[in-house]
């Protein structure tokens, strides 16, 4: 096990040292120039070269390069080209926002889609589980802004119960206020992540249902619940905490359609306003933290995967889930 | 989209049933007292705004938003650009301009305190000029203040500022210098004026405060505190004010949203004047666009009134040129290359194009552009000219088609007042080149009398016009809606203000 640890903890830090390379040089190939944003109609020449200046992004690469990197190892994510203010700090307050959305609408949606994928699998000819089949469908083909909207419009608008959008300026220090601006949110990420989650946790209890193991241990007497316990919620689970590591991982950066529709300050925004404005340290900032926060994901449910199967734990990994 | 309203919870006017006003805009009035005499005095306003501040120092890439969220709230200037477009004394009490009109003396106004307590002094006043035009300032302003030569401080009262040349737009544009504290540090995040309201907490994506500055020299605000908050989608900026999340919205940029507030006892729509014109620019300097009867010919193919009336929906005003009716040199010139599809296709045949000619349209990627670029593209196709469209984003245009001239047409909304001067500059973007604008532009500048400049500049108004030099589709409307119990608003916006100090919350 200490093996496959330091195995892994390489692979995470030569993922990393990638990842800032590849990020670097991609941010660079875009057309524009990050001295736009700072600069206004009617500049000239001079003012736009004092802002590249001033920002340092008339430097050689590789010197930009060093800098950020040396920054980085010191834990530093640099300074806004445009606000001036420090990165770190910025993401940290934006993950106060995007953590909770995206974690709570991750166990809300496990929890939807959990039993409902299983009763979908297991009373597929009966008329509720073919419904529920149906309607995991169609919740996949449903925009994630447009469940927004109309979450807003019954509850916020016409019900008045909950805010429309925003997040209290003063942050988690009046909790009950945050969480309420979250419901909405958490509900319309849980519900479509749910949609394609039940699709999952369906197909794999299918398996586990016709497969040789369950069928031997009825044979031997063991009633279905007991056999499903003690062989099939392990087997089926397997595949689904795949799944679930990399549907985590994608909303942790898909938050931002959900946090445009209702005006949340979290990460995902923060990234769209960054690369709008093409604030390196900003965009840098946030996809570093992201790729760590993706890595670790994918770490978490490999590990899950060999606690609960002993045939893994065999398997050379060198890192792929 | 048009719902039925249940009353909201606590605290909110109990709808009467939607009445639904006739399809007029805002009573053209130009001031906000839809409220009752009494008010609260310690209210929180709160404002919702499209445009979040980059940072907080407008010599320094601050942006619109800075403007909108600062200007007159939390920093002033000498001068100050009031709401119906006049410009009034605030840090000067009076001053003085020498025969040859070269020497500026300003007396500043006692008792002037800045946040910090400092009290005002005429080498904060210095300061602040020269951080607008130092060698790394970004203040819009820039190029037309480096006319200044020198600024003295005989005492602590009195400001000398001596020109290169004449400049009768000096006090004008000194309505857009904030006077700062000169020791103040990191303006970028933190400030130190002399306004009504202190910098409150500032949360980047999401909102600004402004408090209450108990040391202020003229009259307190009418509120405790304003709270800017920031969206970046309009539907969730007018969800929040149909919550009363927010009290008012800065400006709505889609009519499609204004229904749900006209109907509504609860909110006022207000019709105001903006300065904001929409440009189909073309390059002057590259052909076809060289020729003064092809840009002719496009003006004349455009139907600007139906544009604009399916951009805006009754809203909106059309224009002749880069000269809204709010600037002092406007005349009405809708009647120059007015649409008028034969007299295009004959230009066009003068012009030796009978069968037409094909151009890539430059469009932003934000609205309105690409539906009046498609506009475009359908009624010049009936007077045979083709149009390719491609959309880029607000950055690719400033480096494209801004620094580097590198396009053929584009569109973009233009903001500012007092901006038909650009087409004095042969180097601006859209490379109009006439030497008798150029030098209009110069004389109306060293004009002895506004009534001299007035006169010149309408000449330019008119040579751009018969040149279509660029073709004005339209003039924005800005339309301020608040909810029913808020007075004392902003009604235009000039150059994106938004003087929060005399809001009243009922």
């Amino acid at each position: 096990m200490t093996g496959y640890l330091l195995r892994r903890l390489a692979f995470l830090v030569v993922s990393l040292v990638l990842a800032s390379i590849v990020l670097f040089v991609l941010l660079r190939m875009l057309p524009g120039d990050p001295a736009n944003a700072l600069t206004s109609v009617g500049a000239s020449p001079e003012q736009i070269a004092a802002a590249r200046h001033s920002i340092g992004s008339d430097r050689p690469l590789l010197e930009q390069f060093t800098h950020w990197t040396g920054q980085l190892a010191t834990g530093d994510l640099g300074t806004s080209f445009v606000s001036s203010l420090p990165v770190g700090p910025e993401v940290v307050q934006r993950l106060s926002v995007t953590l909770p959305l995206t974690l709570s609408a991750f166990v809300l949606a496990v929890l939807i889609a959990v039993p409902a994928g299983f009763v979908a699998a297991y009373k597929r000819r009966t008329w509720y589980g073919a419904l529920l089949s149906g309607v995991s469908q169609l919740g996949i083909a449903v925009p994630v802004f447009w469940l927004g909207m109309v979450l807003i419009v019954v509850f916020a608008l016409n019900a008045g119960w909950l805010p429309s959008g925003g997040f209290p300026q003063d942050g988690w220090s009046d909790p009950a206020q945050a969480i309420r601006s979250l419901v909405l949110p958490v509900v319309t990420i849980a519900l479509v992540m749910s949609a394609s989650l039940i699709r999952y946790v369906r197909s794999a209890t299918l398996d586990v249902l016709d497969s040789d193991f369950l069928r031997t241990s009825r044979a031997l007497g063991s009633s279905f619940g007991q056999a499903m316990w003690r062989h099939g919620l392990r087997n089926a689970s397997v595949p689904v905490i795949s799944i679930l590591g990399i549907e985590l991982a994608s909303t942790l950066l898909g938050a931002v359609v959900v946090e445009s529709v209702f005006a949340l300050p979290g990460l995902g925004s923060l990234l769209a306003t960054g690369i709008a404005q093409h604030d390196y340290p900003v965009i840098q900032g946030v996809l570093f933290v992201s790729t760590l926060a993706v890595l670790l994901i994918g770490f978490a449910a490999d590990l899950v995967q060999r606690i609960i199967d002993p045939r893994l734990r065999n398997r050379l990994s060198g890192g792929a889930r | 989209m048009n719902l039925p309203k249940k009353p909201l919870s606590a605290g909110v006017l109990t709808v009467a049933l939607a009445v639904t006003l006739a399809a007029c805009g805002g009573s053209g009035d130009n001031n906000s007292n839809g409220g009752s005499g009494s008010y609260d005095k310690n209210a929180t306003v709160n404002i919702g705004s499209l445009y979040e501040p980059q940072n907080l120092d407008n010599t320094a890439g601050g942006g619109q938003g800075v403007t909108e969220a600062l200007n007159g709230n939390v920093y002033e200037g000498l001068f100050k650009l009031t709401d119906d477009g006049k410009v009034d004394n605030l840090l000067a009490k009076d001053y003085k301009v020498s025969g040859d009109g070269l020497t500026y003396t300003f007396t500043l106004r006692d008792g002037v305190k800045f946040h910090s307590g400092k009290a005002l002094t005429s080498k904060d006043v210095k300061y602040s000029l020269e951080k607008v035009i130092a060698p790394d300032s970004q203040s819009a302003r820039k190029t037309n203040l480096e006319v200044i030569k020198a600024v003295d401080t005989p005492d602590a009262k009195t400001v000398k500022v001596t020109l290169k040349q004449k400049s009768i737009s000096f006090v004008y544009n000194l309505s857009y210098v904030w006077i700062i504290n000169d020791q103040a540090k990191n303006l970028k995040t933190t400030e130190d004026g002399t306004g009504p309201y202190k910098l409150g907490k500032w949360t980047r994506g999401s909102a600004l405060g402004l408090d209450r500055f108990p040391g202020y020299w003229g009259t307190a605000a009418t509120n405790k505190q304003v709270v800017f908050h920031y969206y970046k989608d309009a539907t969730a900026l007018n969800n929040a004010l149909l919550t009363n999340a927010v009290d008012v919205v800065t400006s709505e940029q889609s009519p499609d949203a204004l229904d749900q507030f006209k109907s509504n006892q609860s909110y006022k729509v207000n019709d105001g004047n903006s300065t904001t014109k929409l440009l189909l620019a073309f390059n002057d300097k590259a052909k076809p666009f060289t020729d003064v009867k092809v840009r002719k010919a496009v003006s004349s193919a455009i139907d600007d009134k139906k544009l604009l009336e399916s951009v805006w929906g009754g809203y909106g005003k059309e224009i002749g040129s880069m000269v809204p009716p709010t600037d002092p040199w406007y005349e009405d010139l809708t009647k120059v290359n007015a649409y008028d599809p034969a007299e295009a296709r004959k230009l066009l045949k003068e012009a030796g194009y009978a069968k037409g000619f094909s151009f890539t349209l430059d469009t932003p990627n934000y609205d309105p552009h690409p539906t009046a670029a498609t506009f475009i593209k359908s009624q010049l196709a009936k007077v045979g000219i083709t149009v390719k469209i491609n959309t880029i984003t607000p950055d690719e245009w400033y480096t494209k088609v801004y620094k580097n001239h590198d396009f053929s047409a584009t569109l973009q909304e233009h903001v500012n007042d007092r901006d038909v001067v650009w087409y004095g500059n042969p180097d601006f973007y859209w490379g109009y080149d006439n030497k008798q604008v150029v030098k209009w532009v110069e004389d109306a500048e060293k004009a002895s009398s506004t009534q001299q400049q007035t006169d010149i500049l309408k000449k330019v108004n008119r040579k751009t016009a018969e040149d279509a030099a660029s073709d004005w589709l339209y003039l924005y409307p800005q339309i301020v809606v608040a909810n029913s119990k808020l007075s004392g608003y902003p009604l235009n916006g000039l150059n994106s203000q938004f003087f929060a100090y005399d809001i009243k919350k009922g």
